[in-house]
C-alpha cells in the first residue's frame, strides 16, 4: 500500500497554494522603497570594435540617473569559470577574460555594451536609444569547426588560436582503441550534430540589487540555482565585496533548467551601480534578451565510430567533438563538454575500450553552459544513435544488441574504461519493464494498421546512464575543479517541537518543500507539517552550492539526513536524562522516545521543549538546545539509468513527425516522493522532444540569431506532445549516499533525444526509405527532404 | 496619463497610466498584484492570461485604458471566498500540475476560461486550447489531467 507520509509517499506539495494563488514571490515581485530601473544597451553586431560611444545627448534624457559604461567596471574581475580543463599537450585552458560591460570589443549578439539606470524603465530604455555607438564590424565565426580552421576570425586577439582545449579521454587509452579499431570485425560510424538549444525557463532573469551605505550591506536578490555560489563567485571575486558584506537571495525561481547557475553580467552590474547612485536597481530581462543573454546549451559537432565482433559484442568506441563554447566562459563551460561529457558517454555497455575527444572552441556566438543533463544528453545521443545503426547495419534486434552489450546485474560495481565505477544498476530490468509498458509485441501490428492509413510507423530506442550526484570534493578536486560539490544543512528544532531545516539546495520547481520534509519526517516519525525548509538566502543558510546535476536529493537530501541524525542522537541525551534510562535504552520510534521494556515514554515535542528549559541536567556534559548542522561530501558519484521507447507516425506526404506513445522505464533509485519523480520525468521527456522535433537556435553567417524569440524558436505545446508513460518501479539503490538515492531531473533530457530520431529513422528505413541519418531537430522540411534524397 | 478605473477581483481600482501602459504593468506595476506573470514580449506564453469581461485574454496584448470600465479577474481572484484553492487550483495542486509555478496562473486562468465554454473537453480539445499558454516544466501531462480533474468535479455542479 502507497505510504502516505515519509519517504515513499506522493505528499502534495505545500509550495503549490501560494503559487496558485499569485502569492509567489518571484525575484520581479520584489520592488524596494526608491528603486531604479537598469536598461542595457546589447550588442547588434557578433563581433565589433567599438570605436567611439558617446552618452551626453542619452545622459540628458529625462529621469536618467547615469549611463555606466566599461569604464566604470575596469577594476573589477572578469566573471569566472569553475574548473581547469587540461588539453592533450599539457596545457592548460584558454580563460580570456569575460568583463562586465564590454570593454573596445564586442563578441556576440547581446553583449553588454551599456547599462543605463533611470526613473522608470521606459525612461532608461527611451534614453538608450540617444547612445551615440560608432561601432566597426568584424567578421565573426558562429560554427566550431570553421572556427578552428586556418585564417578563422579571432573571437580573443590576445589568445593563440579559438581553441580554448583539445581534451583525451583516457589518453593513455588511445592506442589500445585504435588497435582494435584496425581488426574489427565490423565498424559503424556516424557523423552527427547535437544542436544548440535555448533553456528558456518560463521566468525570465531578473536581478534587484540595493545597498545599504549604514553598514556598508549589499544585497541582491536574484533569479539563480545557486545564491552562495553567486555571493562568493561575483561578489568576492568579480566586485571585491567579502562574503559578510553581501547578502544573496533567490527567492521563488520561475525553471532554470541550468541557465541560472552561472554569475551574469547583470547582476553584477546592478548590484555595483545600487551603491554608486545610493538606490535599490533592478533589471529584469525581457525575452528577447534572454535569447541573447542567457546561456545556451549543447551545440556538439560529433564523430562516433564503434567496433565490434562477429557476434555483435562492442569492442571500442571512440570520439571526436567541437564543441562549441560561445564567445566567453562562464561558470560551467568547460566541464560540461569534458568531466560531465567523458566518464557517462560509454552508457550502460561493457564496451572494453573507449577513448573520448572534445575540443571545445571559441566563437562568436552566445556563451554555451550546462543545460538540463549538460554534456550527458550529448554524450547519450551519440552513442544510441550509433547503437541503433549498428543494429540497422548488421540486421539485429535494437533491443537485442543492447540488451547483450549491456553490463550484467551482478557485474556491479562496475569498472567503466573510462575512469568511473558505476555504482548499482539493472539495465536488463529496465529494459524488459520498457518493452512490457510499450507492448512492444505489439508494435508489428500497429505498424500494419499506420501503414493501413497511409502512415509509416517507427520504435526507437535509447538507454542511458547518468553520471549524476556532483560530486566527491576529493575527486573533482583532482580532475580540475576550483570548488567542492558538497552540500550542507542545518536542523533547528524549536521549543515546541517546530523545525526548521536550512538548505543549500535550492527549489527552483522541484518541490524540495514537500520532498525534504518528507526526509526529516521519515526519521523522526512526525508529521510532515510540523517541518518547513528553508533555502535560497544566504542569510539564513549555511554555506551550499546549489541545484543542478540532479544533485539536491543525493547530496543535498543527505546532508539534512546527516543532520537530522545528529540532532536524534542529541534529543536521545535529553530524553534518557529525563527518563532516567540509559542512552543506549532509548529509542525513537514514531515520534515517541521510549525506553526498551518499560512503557516509559516522551513525545518528540516534551523532548524539545525540555531541550530549551535546562534546570535540571548534568550542564557540564549536556548542553542547551537543539539544532545541528552537517556538511555531506559524497563518497562517490551515483549513476541513475533508464530505458526508454518512443513510438512515432510519419506522414510521407509531409514530412510531419506525429509522437504517438513515449515510455520512459527508469531506475533512480530510492524515491522520496513517486509523484514529483514523475513529475521530473514528464518535463525531462517533453524538453527531449522538443530539442528533437522543435527546437533550435539559429545563427546566420553574420552571427544573427535568427531563432531569437517565441515566434522563431519552437517551444514545445502541448499540443506537440502526447501523454507520456513513465515508470520508476525498478530501483537498484546507490550504496553511494545514506538515502540510496540517484537523482531523477535530468532523466528525460538526456535519454529522449535518440529515443525520438531513432524513432523516425526506423519508420522511414522500413517504410521503404533508406535513409541512414538525420540530424535534430526534425522538422516536417528535413525529414521531408531526407525522404526525397532517398528516394 | 489617463485616467482609468475598473473591477479587479470584485474590488473597484482606480489609476492613471499613460497610453502606452499594458494591463499586465498595471496589474503588476500599480495595483502590485504581482501573480500575473510576464514571461515573453512577445504574446506568446500565456502567463499573463486574465478574464476581461469573462473573457480570457493575454494582460500584454492589451493596453490598460482599454480596460477602463470592465470587470477583471486575475489569480488572485480565482480562491473561494473562505481563501481555500478554487476547483481548477485544487485540481492542479492534486494532479501536480505545476512545478516552479511561473506559467500557473496562466494556466489556471485558461482552464478556467475552457471549462466555462466546453464544460466536458476532450484530451486533444484541452492541449488545442493551451495553443497559447507555455509550460517548460511540467510537459503539459499533469496540466491536462488537472483540468480532466477539475472538468469531472465542475460538470455535476454546473448540471444541478
Amino acid at each position: 500500500m502507497p505510504k502516505d507520509s515519509g519517504i515513499g509517499a506522493s505528499s502534495k506539495r505545500r509550495e503549490d497554494v501560494r503559487f496558485l494563488t499569485g502569492k509567489g514571490r518571484y525575484t520581479d515581485d520584489i520592488n524596494r522603497a526608491g528603486q531604479a530601473y537598469a536598461y542595457f544597451l546589447r550588442s547588434d553586431v557578433a563581433h565589433g570594435r567599438i570605436r567611439s560611444i558617446d552618452t551626453t545627448e542619452a545622459a540628458a534624457m529625462p529621469g536618467v540617473l547615469r549611463i555606466f559604461t566599461d569604464e566604470d567596471f575596469k577594476d573589477t574581475g572578469s566573471l569566472p569559470t569553475a574548473w581547469t580543463v587540461t588539453s592533450i599537450d599539457g596545457s592548460v585552458q584558454q580563460e580570456p577574460r569575460h568583463p562586465v560591460l564590454a570593454e573596445g570589443i564586442v563578441r556576440h549578439v547581446g553583449e553588454p555594451i551599456a547599462g543605463i539606470v533611470a526613473e522608470t524603465i521606459e525612461q532608461a530604455r527611451d534614453a538608450a536609444e540617444k547612445i551615440v555607438l560608432e561601432m566597426e564590424e568584424l567578421p565573426a565565426v558562429t560554427d566550431a569547426k570553421a572556427a578552428v580552421e586556418a585564417g578563422a576570425p579571432q573571437v580573443h586577439e590576445e589568445l593563440t588560436s579559438n581553441l580554448c582545449f583539445d581534451w583525451g579521454f583516457i589518453q593513455d587509452n588511445k592506442a589500445a582503441v585504435d588497435a582494435a579499431f584496425e581488426t574489427a570485425h565490423h565498424v559503424t560510424s556516424l557523423e552527427l550534430v547535437n544542436q544548440r538549444v535555448v533553456a528558456n525557463p518560463m521566468e525570465p532573469r531578473c536581478a534587484v540589487a540595493e545597498y545599504d551605505a549604514g553598514d556598508d550591506q549589499y544585497t541582491l536578490w536574484t533569479t539563480s540555482q545557486n545564491p552562495h555560489v553567486i555571493r562568493m563567485m561575483m561578489g568576492a571575486f568579480v566586485l571585491n565585496i567579502p562574503e559578510t558584506k553581501l547578502r544573496v537571495v533567490a527567492p521563488d525561481v520561475g525553471g532554470a533548467f541550468g541557465s541560472k547557475i552561472y554569475n551574469y553580467n547583470e547582476e553584477a552590474f546592478v548590484t555595483l551601480a545600487a551603491r554608486i547612485l545610493g538606490r535599490p536597481v533592478k533589471w529584469t530581462s525581457s525575452r528577447t534578451e534572454a535569447f541573447v543573454s542567457d546561456a545556451q546549451g549543447r551545440d556538439h559537432q560529433t564523430k562516433i565510430e564503434l567496433a565490434l565482433d562477429a557476434d555483435g559484442m562492442f569492442l571500442a568506441f571512440r570520439t571526436e567533438t567541437y564543441a562549441n563554447l560561445g564567445a566567453y566562459l562562464r561558470l560551467f563551460a568547460t566541464v560540461t563538454p569534458t568531466y560531465l561529457h567523458g566518464p557517462a558517454a560509454g552508457g550502460a555497455y561493457r564496451t572494453p575500450l573507449a577513448y573520448v575527444n572534445v575540443k571545445g572552441v571559441f566563437t562568436n556566438t552566445v556563451p554555451v553552459d550546462a543545460y538540463r543533463g549538460a554534456g550527458r544528453p550529448e554524450g547519450t545521443y551519440q552513442l544510441e544513435r550509433l547503437v541503433d545503426k549498428a543494429a540497422r547495419e548488421l540486421g539485429i534486434d535494437p533491443a537485442e544488441l543492447r540488451r547483450k552489450n549491456f553490463v550484467k546485474p551482478e557485474e556491479f560495481p562496475y569498472q567503466t574504461p573510462l575512469a568511473v565505477v558505476y555504482d548499482s544498476g539493472n539495465y536488463h530490468a529496465t529494459l524488459d519493464k520498457l518493452l512490457d509498458l510499450s507492448d512492444y509485441a505489439g508494435f508489428a501490428a500497429r505498424r500494419q494498421e499506420s501503414a493501413a492509413r497511409g502512415k509509416l510507423r517507427g520504435y526507437g530506442f535509447a538507454t542511458w546512464v547518468e553520471c549524476s550526484g556532483l560530486a566527491p570534493s576529493q575527486l573533482i578536486g583532482q580532475l580540475g575543479a576550483r570548488a567542492g560539490l558538497y552540500e550542507s544543512a542545518m536542523v533547528r528544532v524549536n521549543p515546541t517541537g517546530g523545525i526548521q531545516v536550512f538548505t543549500g539546495t535550492h527549489s527552483h520547481g522541484q518541490g524540495h518543500e514537500t520532498a525534504f520534509a518528507q526526509i526529516v519526517a521519515e526519521h523522526l516519525g512526525i508529521d510532515e507539517k510540523l517541518i518547513e525548509i528553508i533555502h535560497g538566502d544566504t542569510a539564513k543558510i549555511p554555506f551550499g552550492m546549489g541545484t543542478y546535476g540532479s544533485r539536491s536529493g543525493a547530496v543535498g537530501g543527505a546532508a539534512i539526513l546527516k543532520a537530522t541524525e545528529k540532532v536524534i542522537a542529541k534529543a536521545r541525551k535529553f530524553a534518557a536524562h529525563i527518563l532516567e534510562a540509559s542512552e543506549e535504552d532509548v529509542n525513537l520510534v514514531n515520534g515517541q522516545f521510549t525506553v526498551a521494556g518499560t512503557d516509559r515514554s516522551m513525545a518528540w515535542a516534551e523532548v524539545a521543549l525540555a531541550a530549551y528549559v535546562p534546570h535540571n541536567y548534568p550542564s557540564d556534559t549536556l548542553e542547551p538546545g537543539l539544532e545541528e548542522s552537517a556538511f555531506y561530501d559524497p563518497e562517490n558519484f551515483v549513476y541513475p539509468a533508464g530505458a526508454y521507447g518512443c513510438e512515432v507516425e510519419v506522414d510521407p506526404e509531409t514530412g510531419v513527425v506525429e509522437v504517438l506513445n513515449f515510455v520512459a522505464a527508469d531506475d533512480f533509485g530510492t524515491i522520496i516522493n513517486p509523484m514529483i519523480v514523475a513529475g521530473q520525468q514528464h518535463g525531462g521527456v517533453a524538453q527531449g522532444i522538443g530539442q528533437a522535433l522543435l527546437e533550435s537556435a539559429v545563427y546566420d553567417k553574420n552571427g544573427q540569431l535568427t531563432s531569437g524569440s517565441f515566434m522563431e524558436y519552437a517551444m514545445p505545446r502541448a499540443s506537440d506532445l502526447p501523454c507520456f508513460v513513465v515508470d520508476h518501479s525498478c530501483q537498484t539503490p546507490t550504496p553511494h549516499n545514506p538515502l540510496g538515492v540517484k537523482g531523477c531531473g535530468e532523466a528525460g533530457a538526456i535519454g529522449a533525444p535518440p529515443a525520438v530520431v531513432n524513432a523516425v529513422l526506423d519508420a522511414l528505413n522500413n517504410g521503404g526509405y533508406d535513409v541512414p541519418d538525420i540530424d535534430m531537430p526534425l522538422s516536417p522540411s528535413r525529414v521531408w527532404a531526407a525522404m526525397q534524397s532517398a528516394s | 496619463m489617463v485616467e482609468i478605473s475598473m473591477n479587479v477581483n470584485g474590488k473597484p481600482v482606480s489609476g492613471a497610466v499613460e497610453g502606452r501602459t499594458l494591463l499586465s504593468a498595471f496589474l503588476r506595476d500599480d495595483l502590485r498584484l504581482t501573480g500575473t506573470h510576464i514571461g515573453c514580449d512577445t504574446s506568446q506564453c500565456g502567463a499573463c492570461v486574465v478574464h476581461v469581461n469573462g473573457e480570457a485574454v493575454k494582460a500584454c496584448t492589451m493596453f490598460a485604458a482599454e480596460a477602463d470600465g470592465a470587470e477583471v479577474t486575475t489569480i488572485e481572484g480565482m480562491a473561494n471566498a473562505d481563501g481555500t484553492l478554487g476547483v481548477v487550483q485544487q485540481a492542479f495542486q492534486d494532479e501536480h500540475g505545476l512545478q516552479c509555478g511561473f506559467c500557473t496562473p496562466g494556466m489556471v486562468m485558461s482552464a478556467a476560461a475552457l471549462l466555462r465554454d466546453n464544460p466536458t473537453p476532450s484530451e486533444a480539445e484541452i492541449r488545442e486550447y493551451l495553443e497559447g499558454n507555455i509550460c517548460r516544466c511540467t510537459g503539459y501531462h499533469n496540466i491536462v489531467k488537472a483540468i480532466q480533474t477539475a472538468a469531472a468535479k465542475l460538470t455535476p455542479v454546473a448540471a444541478e
